[in-house]
């Protein structure tokens, strides 16, 4: 696996597209730190754009490097390989590749901004790490969808649809729920609908992990009151990380009956 | 060396392999022809475990390989289309086969052979269709397997490269491996081919030699040879 790991990971590495969005979030670290001018300040603005930006960027690398690298993966099918190993190999090279354009390309203006000198940078840390595991989480989403549609078109279009839900449909549908049983003990149903959309859980577990809790109004509280702060980070890593094993252990088992 | 035991595959409602037989691939060169769908590349697919078949059996040498990798080591395959990493060089591309594929060879002597001393550092994406598919040649002929697959082996290469496929393919028949081709050319299969194995509505329709067609079709040349059993199978 290591060895497909490798090769996926140095090609995606010389790709254009790697420099440009290594190059976007170089902008946006500089232009946060130069607008707000206060590392927390930035560190709050960057959350909101990493836990959007980075579910629909691994959302589109992840279907479109399937669908380009399908004749590559013809040829490595008719080797000495299992299925496993070069579907995990292509899709940690994508994954790890996507993750350190964002670690690189912000960490660079936050080091130069002396983040290291602050007592942000556990904030900050953990906000990359967020970012990451959101990129492996829908890299992986998008990389089952586009396994079983065989038509580029619709696959990239199903994925994207996928991220729209989450990112923004979700939280409209939650929203409504809310105002239409508004008479009814809500609580616990909004802490059970945020499990299932890891777009909600990761910004729930960096507002915890900000102390933020008021920014987020109501599940936020309702969180930080039900768990605790290191209780509810506990709780909601422990579902990120779920939302990683489950669709790859699901690339795993779609690739192991699919027909090439 | 492979023998095929009534394959049935079908994608949905299309029935494309319809327990296929096949007595026995040993050495020497074979053919699969057949029109457009006739389950030509299903076959292929299934013989190299890139399509599961819904039932049947594939034996070589004795050993069922449906639902193996391990024995993917003695096959050499060259895909019809050839598109690797758009970013890796040539080289890098050869080596990455090296490290999967143990016993590896042939490769300077091929990559003289087809002149791709030049391109070796290039990207792949950078190179022209033809020097992508000398690649391809490359990649597919540097080990040193018994069983050779050839997915249309001919496509975009100049003539000069073409005839020095054929005196690769030749030379590896000569070490007594099997070598399934599939092509359009006919001429090319005409000129390698020991035996044709013709496949339609995804069945055996005709195994034998070249000649033996010829005479069935009674029709001088393989391409109306071909045509003929197609024809006939139209009406």
């Amino acid at each position: 696996m290591i060895k497909i790991l490798k090769y996926s990971f140095y090609d995606l590495m010389r790709s254009k597209w790697s420099y440009i969005y290594f190059f976007f979030y170089l902008l946006l670290g500089f232009v946060l730190l130069f607008l707000n001018n206060n590392l927390s300040k930035s560190i709050i603005t960057l959350m909101n754009v990493i836990v959007v930006l980075t579910p629909l960027i691994g959302t589109i690398f992840g279907a479109m490097y399937y669908y380009n690298s399908k004749e590559f993966v013809e040829l490595l099918l008719a080797q000495p390989l299992k299925r496993r190993t070069i579907f995990l190999g292509q899709f940690l090279g994508l994954a790890i590749s996507l993750s350190l354009s964002l670690v690189a390309g912000l960490g660079i203006p936050f080091l130069s901004y002396g983040i290291f000198m602050s007592s942000d940078i556990f904030d900050f840390i953990s906000i990359l790490i967020v970012g990451g595991v959101l990129t492996f989480i829908f890299t992986a989403i998008s990389y089952n969808i586009a396994l079983v549609n065989e038509d580029k078109i619709k696959g990239i279009g199903f994925a994207i649809l996928a991220w729209l839900f989450m990112a923004v449909i979700y939280d409209g549908l939650f929203l409504i729920s809310l105002v239409v049983f508004e008479e009814y003990p809500l609580e616990y149903f909004a802490l059970g609908v945020s499990v299932f959309n890891p777009i909600d859980l990761s910004r729930i577990l960096i507002i915890l992990k900000l102390d933020i809790s008021a920014l987020l109004g109501y599940t936020g509280a309702v969180l930080q009151n039900f768990f605790g702060t290191s209780v509810g980070m506990f709780t909601t890593s422990s579902l990120l990380l779920l939302w990683v094993i489950l669709p790859i252990q699901n690339i795993i088992s779609k690739s192991k009956k699919k027909d090439f | 060396m492979i023998i095929i035991n009534n394959l049935h595959k079908s994608f949905g409602a299309l029935k494309v392999l319809d327990g296929l037989n096949v007595k026995a691939l040993d050495k020497g060169i074979f053919a699969v022809l057949g029109p457009n769908g006739s389950g030509k590349t299903t076959l292929i697919k299934c013989i190299l475990g890139m399509v599961i078949p819904n039932s049947g059996s594939i034996k070589f040498n004795g050993k069922e390989v449906i639902g193996e990798w391990e024995y993917r080591k003695i096959i050499s395959y060259m895909p019809q289309i050839a598109n690797f990493p758009p970013n890796l060089k040539v080289i890098e591309l050869i080596e990455m086969i090296k490290t999967i594929r143990p016993g590896v060879t042939f490769d300077k002597k091929l990559i003289e052979v087809f002149g791709l001393d030049d391109s070796l550092e290039k990207k792949f994406s950078n190179l022209s269709g033809g020097t992508k598919q000398k690649v391809n040649i490359v990649l597919t002929f540097m080990s040193d397997s018994p069983l050779i697959i050839l997915d249309e082996p001919t496509t975009g290469l100049d003539p000069l490269a073409l005839i020095e496929l054929k005196k690769l393919i030749m030379e590896e028949k000569k070490k007594g491996k099997t070598i399934i081709i599939t092509s359009h050319i006919m001429s090319f299969i005409e000129e390698i081919s020991d035996e044709i194995v013709f496949l339609l509505e995804g069945e055996i329709f005709f195994n034998g030699s070249v000649e033996s067609l010829k005479e069935k079709t009674k029709e001088q040349n393989l391409e109306h040879a071909i045509a003929n059993i197609i024809q006939s199978s139209n009406d």
